[in-house]
């Protein structure tokens, strides 16, 4: 579409849409999202909403949010203040001011602003007139009206015309950022091809608040942001559930098994157990299950029947997980288990982001029982992390916890599609054709692995089970030196995975004042910040941790050259704590944040600083 | 069916020594359980068996077959996640009134649901005994234990009707010291596709002795026992004179010959009919007022879990473009750099 107005070059930008649960924010951010990547910049997103489906009307509680951060080059994180924000009623106002920039651009949905929308949200008054000049470019568009305009031959319902006040917004963010139409339209073309008048309705508003941008004063210029320089490849966008489920399909072509899924939903896990059962056409097998404990138990019988067996959670589920854990670790099969973390302890905040269950994963069940964990630390590495648990615990025979988290699980970024041929090999210890004697518990004496013979097998029969069992032969066993001898094979079995683990990598020089220490989903933030430290000369490094237990070998030798540690982590101190178990001669400062937000860069870079130039 | 070599009772045995009581019910359903695998004619790596926690739970380990014993009460979910990962094993699930009642209720009813073709057998001898002594979900309203001294104040279930309530497909009676008949209602069960529940009253011979006694004792059974035969008339009795006459919404027990009632007034029993109604009333009869059920109460067919899943995973498979993961990669909005 042509434009009559200049245009300014800008590097990033970070746009939030916000409104009410129901006013369609995510799609909103979604579409900008995916139309902004096919564009070839890059992005990163953040989808932030309440855990009702509809929340009280008008009300703070009920604001649903969008957030996303697009530029020239990589982006690391979805941002922390907004250069705009699309605000559909008072509430999100409310909500939402404090994560504005000065001087950011505001598009309000003006006739929202009622004494009764106002009082709902908490304003006495209204706040659009009291901005002072220069604080913000508040563009007050009269939204209901112009829809209600552009949609008025087509007969619709007033509850159908009021449900494209977000393509108006849309389309206002679309001409002030140069993006295509196409895309969204074509978007509505295949959703709605049964409902003709709905693409209408959708395309025109979206027009309607192009067009109305392109015209209205107060939008002086539309910015160009250049594309990224990206790694050459095919792109796709995708978020960490998406991302987690593909990564398991992967891993069972690998191995050449078959993928089952016994699990049940739970925010914000949910997603995966859905894209899994899309994949019936790769043979994907969903059960879903009658609750938790089922989800992870039907997996354990499909692990034993032989398929790579995985299940989805989250905190609470987790927790009604562990028993059956146990009985994987001492069944000695293999089982990946998902834990896509929120907000706790109990219900706590379902659909806000946390790191809170590093010690339930690791320590979070009776008996000595340990298995393997490791974490994701990016949307799209989700996939890297789902393959490389499946390898581990396939190829070691032990349940592998992987930690992803609702940052990770509903964020989005464009991801470079690998090709099935560069992954790895899944080499799954099946008992050899032709063997004799087997017997279930004998190991491989290198790694402790045992033998996998499956029901059906001729001449493999045998039992196992949640009692401890004897050596070798798997019969059970009560004799005392025997219960301790299988307590430390299975502790050094996992023990040993540890060798497979590469040393991470640090960021910046590899000794000095400051080293800053992550692990899971707050990779983004923290290398953004780290990294803008360093842009300033500051002598700061990072490391980041994905292999969480066991550690990888000789984390030591990184350690050990630095003044400081600080360990960065949306918990009370988890990873530090564990750390000073395991590496006690370091000393662990802690950077914790629990608000079921993500890191802010800000507030990282201040922490950072107070380090570097207090001592 | 894969190769078939003619297998006996010892070939089920495993080396393992049996930890059970002597005297408890279990020695007899282990002895039929060996006996109708024998007779099946399925090779023995085909078999099975999966339990839970209690004393029947040690079951697996004395069966020289494919064996998963798990934990307290997930013995249905376990072996529902073998069977649909494997359909072609003959999976058996050996469960007791505590585990399947109590702990697994949630999984009892949802594997019946399903619909899971797998023969789930209940071992209710109405006590805990592996925990030495305390009541259990089918325990009756004031029964004594180290839990209720002064008798229990809460309603049993009662299996049959859980199952029914569940819409189950399957479901038979037998008794544990019965060996021949047991081993006729268990080769019924695996042959039946879908989820077989058959509750075998057992007697626990150390927390619970006896507590069938009144209806399965020797010299009482026949008049307080009537072993259901599809097809055939529901009569019972030493004399097989006693029968079951529909009574308004009711049944009643008349006596062939007295009262003006004749053979042509007894019900037929019908394994086979879909609805439920008569199978639960023949299901829930109780002594004194009528002679407890045993053998097989209802066998309806119906699609298997399994079954539909693997139909479904073909049908999807044929018409989806996408064969493998590249394909599934590469598919919907994708861009060059």
């Amino acid at each position: 579409m042509a434009t009559t107005k200049k245009k300014i070059e800008k590097e990033e930008v970070v746009i939030r849409f916000s409104g009410d649960s129901g006013d369609g924010m995510q799609l909103t951010g979604t579409q900008f999202s995916n139309t902004t990547a096919l564009l070839g910049n890059d992005v990163s997103t953040f989808p932030d909403y309440p855990a009702e489906i509809r929340a009280p009307q008008g009300t703070v509680g009920g604001v649903s949010g969008f957030q996303l951060h697009f530029g020239n080059s990589k982006v690391y994180t979805p941002g922390d203040y907004c250069d705009v924000l699309v605000a559909m009623n008072p509430a999100a106002l409310m909500a939402n001011l404090k994560w504005m920039k000065k001087g950011g651009t505001i598009i309000v949905n003006g006739e929202s602003f009622t004494d009764k929308n106002l009082a709902k949200a908490g304003y006495d008054e209204n706040p659009l007139p009291k901005f002072k000049k220069g604080d913000y470019n508040i563009i007050d568009a009269p939204v209901q009206t112009l829809v209600r305009e552009a949609v008025k031959g087509l007969g619709l319902d007033l509850k159908s015309v009021e449900r494209t006040k977000n393509m108006f917004a849309l389309g206002v963010t679309y001409w002030l950022f140069n993006r295509p139409l196409e895309h969204t339209e074509v978007f509505f073309e295949r959703k709605f091809s049964k409902k003709p008048e709905v693409i209408q309705a959708n395309i025109l508003a979206l027009h309607a608040g192009y067009n109305y941008a392109n015209t209205v004063e107060a939008l002086g210029a539309h910015y160009v942001i250049k594309k990224a320089e990206l790694t050459k490849g095919t792109y796709r966008n995708i978020n960490g559930n998406v991302a987690t489920a593909w990564g398991l399909i992967a891993a069972a072509e690998k191995a050449k098994l078959t993928l089952f899924c016994g699990s049940y939903p739970i925010t914000p896990a949910t997603e995966i157990l859905q894209e899994l059962a899309l994949r019936r056409d790769l043979g994907v097998k969903t059960f879903q299950a009658e609750d938790e404990i089922a989800g992870i138990a039907t997996s354990i019988g499909a692990s034993f029947g032989g398929h790579f067996a995985v299940t989805t959670t989250s905190g609470p589920g987790l927790a009604l997980k562990s028993e059956a854990i146990g009985l994987a670790i001492i069944a000695e099969l293999p089982l990946v288990i998902i834990d896509v973390q929120r907000g706790g302890p109990s219900t706590g905040l379902p659909t806000k982001t946390e790191q809170s269950d590093l010690m339930q994963a690791i320590y979070g069940r009776h008996g000595e029982s340990p298995c393997v964990v490791i974490a994701a630390s990016s949307p799209s590495n989700c996939f890297d992390y789902a393959f490389e648990a499946g390898k581990i615990s396939l190829e070691h025979m032990v349940p592998v916890i992987l930690l992803t988290d609702g940052f990770l699980a509903n964020g989005s970024e464009p991801w470079r599609i690998p090709k099935m041929a560069d992954l790895p090999d899944i080499k799954v210890p099946f008992i050899k054709e032709g063997t004799e004697n087997y017997l279930p518990y004998e190991r491989d004496p290198e790694t402790l692995v045992r033998q996998w013979a499956i029901p059906g097998m001729k001449g493999y029969e045998h039992r196992v089970g949640g009692l401890e069992k004897m050596d070798k032969t798997g019969n059970v066993s009560y004799v005392p030196e025997n219960h301790e001898l299988m307590t430390n094979y299975r502790q050094q079995k996992v023990d040993k995975v540890a060798n497979e683990f590469p040393l991470p990598k640090v960021h910046g020089k590899d000794s000095g004042k400051l080293l800053v220490v992550g692990w899971g989903g707050t990779y983004g933030h923290l290398y953004s910040a780290v990294d803008e430290l360093i842009k300033q000369g500051k002598d700061v490094s990072y490391v980041h941790f994905n292999h969480i237990f066991p550690l990888p070998n000789n984390v030591d030798t990184i350690f050990e050259k630095f003044e400081n540690i600080l360990v960065c982590e949306i918990n009370m101190g988890q990873f530090a704590n564990y750390l000073s178990m395991h590496l006690p001669q370091f000393t662990y400062q802690k950077y914790n944040k629990v608000q079921g937000l993500p890191f802010t860069i800000d507030e990282l870079t201040n922490a950072f600083n107070k380090i570097l130039e207090d001592k | 069916m894969a190769e078939v070599q003619k297998l006996t009772p010892k070939d089920f045995k495993s080396d393992q020594e049996i930890r059970w009581c002597a005297g408890c019910g279990d020695h007899a359903i282990l002895n039929a359980v060996q006996k109708t695998m024998a007779n099946l004619n399925l090779p023995k790596e085909k078999y099975a068996v999966v339990s839970g926690i209690g004393c029947s739970s040690r079951f697996p380990y004395y069966m020289n077959t494919y064996g998963f014993h798990g934990i307290h009460g997930r013995g249905a979910a376990i072996a529902s996640g073998l069977k649909v990962a494997n359909p072609e094993l003959s999976v058996w699930q050996i469960t007791g009134d505590g585990d399947a009642m109590a702990i697994g209720g949630n999984h009892f009813i949802h594997v019946i649901r399903r619909n899971i073709d797998m023969n789930l057998l209940l071992f209710n001898n109405e006590i805990y005994g592996l925990t030495k002594g305390q009541y259990s979900p089918t325990s009756r309203l004031g029964a004594k234990s180290k839990t209720s001294p002064f008798g229990t104040i809460e309603h049993p279930f009662h299996p049959g009707e859980l199952v029914i309530g569940a819409q189950g497909h399957f479901f038979a009676r037998a008794i544990d010291v019965q060996v021949k008949v047991t081993t006729e209602i268990l080769d019924e069960a695996a042959r039946f596709k879908g989820t077989s529940v058959v509750e075998i009253l057992q007697n626990c011979v150390i927390f619970n002795d006896g507590i069938h006694e009144e209806v399965i004792g020797k010299n009482v059974r026949e008049d307080r026992t009537i072993h259901l035969k599809h097809g055939e008339k529901i009569l019972f009795g030493k004399e097989m004179n006693k029968g079951l006459i529909r009574d308004g919404l009711k049944m009643k027990v008349v006596t062939v010959g007295e009262d003006g009632y004749t053979l042509e007034d007894i019900l037929t029993h019908d394994a086979y009919e879909t609805n439920p109604g008569m199978h639960l009333m023949l299901a829930n009869m109780k002594y004194p007022e009528f002679p407890v059920a045993i053998g097989i109460i209802r066998a309806v067919k119906s699609p298997t879990y399994e079954e539909r899943l693997v139909k479904q995973i073909e049908e999807v498979q044929s018409e989806s473009k996408i064969k493998c993961m590249d394909d599934l990669l590469n598919s919907g909005d994708t861009w060059e750099i």
